[in-house]
């Protein structure tokens, strides 16, 4: 079967599908893609179905060997791809010669860059899902992120040819935008004063160098709830605001433990989970509020995004 | 207090756009217990379309949807429906596990600590933490980490200053009032009691957690020759 062989694997490089969804209730939280919009958009350019598993790289990507013809295609942030030393462009469908090398650099945009492949990466399915889950150690390839000489298998030039596709750039540009980031009410949120409330919507807030996949831990305003209490734990959800006694709002991500005991004040709204998992550390971020309504109407909006439609020939 | 209780309960709001949290109380009770696992099982025997996750906890339950596949409005109907006929639910009795461990001290480097600070002998606190049959409230938190209630006064012990990098799968410990198994190596700040050579995450199998909500778990002390063949 056809082999890509990491030659540098990147600061955290994972596959992933779009999660492990049904068992959060045994303690596992679904991980998955961190930027799911940008996975299924690469898998949707090459004909993949859009669940199919593709590598994950976080802020510097790596350098890999391809050993057969396949088709490729990059998308999220700008990670500076070339092919044999050549820059290749993102939001495309790119033929892979055997022999070729893909190489990657340091972000010059986001948090993600996804290497989606023609077929997907084979790696055993646990629980239902392809998707590393690094704190359990499950999934993926041996649960873990990629280091140098791993081997991983791909589906190879069993295809016909692929017209080359790519995506529209007005659709690229507002998939990217992470100017707001629009949140819904959380359980606790009127735990917390009006005038907390509207502090932690017109401030800014910086992303903390202790964040990853689990988590974003914020700076900026500290956030008191009214008797700074605590609540009986009880499940929590993806993108949960959380804010633990010292004031500091954590955002839960695609790993968080399924459970907690601190108030939550807000949650990142479905349309808008994808935009997180570009956030880097230091980048600065504002929420705004809306409601469950407009939240569902922009959800439906992403989706049509998310289609065929968005794509023209290259 | 109790009838209060039930007028308000059970509450149902949206925790997101993508879930919806049910609260059956507001402290952690059995009989409240008794409630979650029942709207669990009605719940999950419905299969709602576009239902993704059903999480039960203390005194809620959190329901994760896919907004694409179901509104927010449809969902929140047809969990309000459901819960009308909590009456007509069966739960099945509960099943009592035995989880042997082994408190030989190379697996329990803090129940010196246990025993000094509740002025007991090791022997003692072995005994008295062996006694109950604990409820499983839940599992949450991590892979297969049981919620357990409730740990005897007499061994209440605060977590460590400086919780461990590295807590090994099966360690049995006591943080506070709460006593708890580590499924996974992980970092952990509990006081630890003791091992257990049982796999409670098993992630290759079907069913991945050897403990589900409800069980009813005792714990059997072993001796290291036990422990090592139980292992094997």
């Amino acid at each position: 079967m056809p082999l890509m062989k990491v030659i540098k694997p990147g600061f955290q490089s994972t596959i992933q599908d779009l999660g492990r969804f049904g068992f959060s209730n045994l303690g596992i939280s679904i991980s998955g893609a961190a930027d799911a919009v940008s996975l299924r958009i690469g898998n949707l350019l090459i004909g993949n179905d859009q669940n199919s598993p593709a590598l994950e790289m976080t802020l510097v990507g790596g350098e890999f060997i391809f050993d057969s013809d396949t088709i490729i295609a990059i998308t999220g942030s700008n990670f500076q791809p070339t092919i044999d030393g050549k820059e290749i462009p993102l939001w495309k469908s790119i033929f892979v010669r055997s022999g070729q090398s893909i190489s990657f650099g340091a972000t010059q945009s986001g948090a993600r860059c996804y290497l989606c492949i023609k077929g997907g990466f084979e790696v055993d399915k646990i629980l239902g899902s392809f998707s590393t889950h690094l704190l359990t150690g499950i999934g993926g390839y041996k649960g873990r992120a990629l280091l140098k000489n791993d081997e991983l298998n791909y589906a190879g030039s069993n295809f016909k040819y692929l017209q080359p596709l790519k995506v529209k750039k007005e659709i690229v540009i507002e998939l990217m935008n992470r100017e707001k980031i629009f949140v819904t009410n959380a359980p606790q949120t009127d735990l917390f004063s009006t005038e907390t409330i509207n502090l932690f919507s017109s401030s800014v807030y910086s992303v903390s160098e202790e964040t990853n996949r689990m988590g974003l831990r914020l700076n900026g305003p500290k956030l008191v709830n009214i008797n700074n209490q605590d609540i009986v734990t009880e499940g929590v959800s993806l993108g949960a605001i959380q804010v633990s006694h010292d004031g500091n709002p954590i955002i839960l991500f695609v790993e968080h433990q399924t459970t907690g005991g601190y108030p939550k004040i807000a949650n990142i709204i479905s349309a808008h989970l994808h935009k997180v998992g570009q956030l880097r550390p230091r980048d600065e971020i504002q929420f705004s509020f809306v409601s469950i309504e407009k939240a569902y109407e922009m959800r439906m909006h992403l989706e049509s995004l998310i289609s065929p439609m968005s794509l023209t020939l290259a | 207090m109790i009838e209060q209780q039930l007028e308000i309960y059970p509450n149902i709001q949206f925790a997101s756009d993508r879930s919806l949290l049910i609260k059956l109380g507001n402290e952690i009770s059995r009989e409240i217990h008794e409630r979650v696992l029942k709207f669990f099982v009605l719940i999950t025997s419905a299969r709602i379309r576009g239902l993704q996750s059903i999480h039960p906890a203390y005194n809620s339950i959190l329901i994760t949807f896919d907004s694409f596949m179901i509104s927010h409005n449809e969902i929140k109907d047809k969990i309000k429906s459901l819960l009308t006929e909590e009456r007509s639910v069966k739960t099945p009795p509960p099943e009592v596990i035995e989880i042997p461990v082994c408190y030989d001290e190379e697996f329990a480097p803090d129940i010196s600590i246990v025993a000094k600070r509740n002025s007991l002998t090791i022997e003692k606190v072995i005994q008295i933490h062996s006694q109950p049959e604990y409820l499983v409230y839940f599992l949450g938190f991590s892979p297969g980490f049981p919620y357990l209630g409730e740990m005897p006064k007499e061994i209440v012990t605060p977590r460590l200053l400086t919780p461990r990098l590295k807590v090994p799968a099966g360690s049995v410990a006591i943080g506070g009032d709460h006593t708890g198994i580590y499924p996974i190596s992980s970092p952990g700040g509990w006081n630890i009691i003791g091992r257990t050579p049982l796999r409670l995450f098993s992630p290759e199998n079907e069913n991945p957690t050897l403990l589900k909500m409800s069980d009813r778990i005792k714990f059997v002390p072993i001796t290291k020759k036990e422990f090592e063949q139980l292992k094997n």
